[in-house]
């Protein structure tokens, strides 16, 4: 079987999703192949287990972002019974539109995969779980931390290949610099307010935390609604990103059905609230009845202590 | 010219979602509606209207329930309705190809979706009709302008928000951004139980909707969890963050 994965990158270099995403290719088959787009991180690639060849895909139209070019240069180089990307924003554009340009079935964001291509997704969010069966060829976008990286060792051959494509996309300013915090999508561990808050000034204590965990920090839909300086990229839930974490710490979240749906699946649930009626406690695995004002000051101090040690 | 904006009906967001012989329950949902972020979508292609920019042609692809959110769309602006009627579980070529065809039918140059559906959560369907109509493709945007024939978008980029200049045609999806959606009023509400809606069925448009090539094959409820450890007052935080390194090894 031959198996296409296109790699993630960031900032240059390859995104350890990749890894995972080969991890999963190798537990279906062998003959696998790398594709990086813009060629970044096509050296790392080339140095994954299992990886048998490396296509570094290079050409201006990389420069920037554009869905369409992307994937008109992708698209003759990438071949084969399946092909696999990260479920991130672009890898899930990306593969919908090299899928479509190769006339195959696209399955998104899927967490599990075994061969015959039997797929598992969350829908709603993650109220509800799915099982598809999928005909070959086909495309799928694999959510990250979902599948065993595969190991180093590999030294695959690395082709460079330079496309020259039309872009239709012009990029004319940067709006805002990109947070410089983690996404809530990739982190491991996430700590999120709710309207419980109070005030978003207050989410600094939750930053301050976070950066003694190397956490990501979220949000409720409620708060992103209520206060402008809370971002729509930082909901978790339904209509925001569903997240699964080690660790997820939701502080004045009182557990709208619509955020259960995006952090239910979490490992492990600390909820901190004043109301110990809130919903939010029916999904936690330790819950603290206690205002933030109380509980946060006393929970930075303890982490603090614990990771000094 | 015209914007192309695609509906999906999904159960509302606040729904509970029930399983039944394994298969989610449609019977119980209380309230279906537009799709969140299709909402975002027909609210920028009202707002291109309202700058001069063509029609608004309502399209929606789904059983004869969906056709409530053309209404909805009607009630707010939309100019004309399309409704392909298709039994649920098509796998995302032959959504693409109805679409598409659709599409071309209604001759629009822009088309506008949400970035995912709030059901299966996939976000294929906005850059895969880009691909095969060959229109260019934004994704994730948060608005939309025009300015003498230049379209230009505020999209979520990989490094953050940026504004970008986009050739027409075009397909955008779109994110929750700062727009404020519009209510409809009691007039456009009259107005749009009036209005008629172009039914159609997926061999109308030369698409063979009968074989499918992702089959459902189960859906299950996720697994419930275990009660948890429930403490009282913050004099509790020391112990709790010991458990967290001790018994659940997560820091």
């Amino acid at each position: 079987m031959v198996t296409t994965v296109i790699s993630e990158s960031s900032n240059g270099s390859l995104h350890p999703v990749s890894a995972q995403i080969v991890g999963a290719a190798a537990s279906l088959g062998e003959a696998i192949t790398v594709v990086c787009p813009g060629g970044f991180g096509s050296s790392e690639a080339a140095q994954i287990s299992g990886v048998a060849k490396v296509i570094s895909v290079e050409g201006e139209c990389f420069e920037n972002y554009d869905c369409l070019a992307w994937s008109k240069a992708l698209s003759p180089l990438v071949d084969g019974d399946l092909i696999l990307s990260s479920s991130s924003a672009i890898g899930r554009e990306l593969i919908a539109s090299i899928a479509a340009a190769k006339g195959i079935p696209v399955v998104q964001d899927v967490t599990g995969l075994t061969s015959g291509f039997l797929a598992t997704r969350s829908i709603f969010s993650g109220k509800a779980i799915e099982e598809v069966s999928i005909s070959a060829p086909c495309a799928i976008s694999l959510r990250a931390n979902s599948f065993e990286s595969a190991g180093s060792g590999g030294s695959a051959e690395i082709t460079t290949i330079d496309v020259s494509q039309e872009v239709s996309v012009a990029v004319k300013q940067a709006l805002a610099k990109a947070s410089e915090r983690l996404d809530v999508s990739e982190a491991d561990i996430i700590i999120s307010g709710g309207r419980g808050m109070g005030d978003p000034a207050n989410f600094s204590h939750l930053n301050e935390i976070a950066d003694l965990l190397g956490a990501a920090v979220g949000a409720s839909r409620a708060a992103v609604d209520t206060w402008d300086d809370i971002p729509h990229s930082m909901q978790v839930g339904q209509t925001g990103k569903t997240v699964t974490p080690n660790l997820y710490i939701a502080v004045g979240i009182s557990g709208a059905i619509q955020h259960l749906a995006g952090m239910r699946s979490s490992k492990f649930i600390l909820a901190i609230n004043k109301d110990p009626e809130a919903p939010i406690f029916g999904v936690a695995d330790y819950g603290i009845v206690s205002t933030w004002e109380d509980a946060l000051p006393s929970l930075k101090e303890h982490l603090t202590e614990l990771l000094s040690n | 010219m015209g914007v192309a904006v695609l509906l999906k009906q999904v159960p509302d967001t606040t729904s509970k979602i029930s399983i039944s012989s394994g298969r989610v329950d449609e019977s119980s949902v209380t309230k279906w509606s537009i799709s969140p972020y299709d909402e975002y979508a027909l609210e920028n292609a009202i707002k291109l209207k309202e700058g001069g920019y063509g029609d608004v042609v309502a399209i929606t692809c789904g059983p004869p329930r969906a056709s409530k959110c053309l209404t909805e769309a009607a009630a707010v602006g939309a100019d004309r309705l399309i409704h392909i009627v298709t039994d649920s579980s098509l796998d995302s070529i032959q959504i693409q190809s109805i679409l598409s065809a659709a599409v071309k039918e209604s001759e629009c140059e822009i088309v506008m979706c949400g970035k995912q559906a709030a059901d299966t959560n996939s976000g294929s369907t906005g850059p895969g009709l880009s691909s095969s109509l060959g229109y260019s493709f934004v994704g994730a945007a948060t608005r939309v302008s025009m300015e003498g024939g230049a379209v230009s978008a505020t999209r979520l980029g990989p490094s953050g928000p940026e504004e970008v200049e986009v050739r027409v045609p075009c397909v955008f999806t779109f994110d929750k951004g700062d727009s404020e959606l519009r209510r409809p009023n009691v007039r456009g509400i009259m107005m749009a139980k009036k209005k008629q809606i172009d039914t159609l069925t997926p061999e109308d448009l030369g698409v063979d909707a009968s074989i499918s090539k992702v089959i459902i094959e189960s859906h299950s409820s996720p697994p419930e969890k275990q009660p948890g450890q429930k403490f009282v007052g913050s004099e509790s935080v020391p112990e709790v963050v010991n458990k967290l390194r001790e018994e659940a090894n997560v820091i």
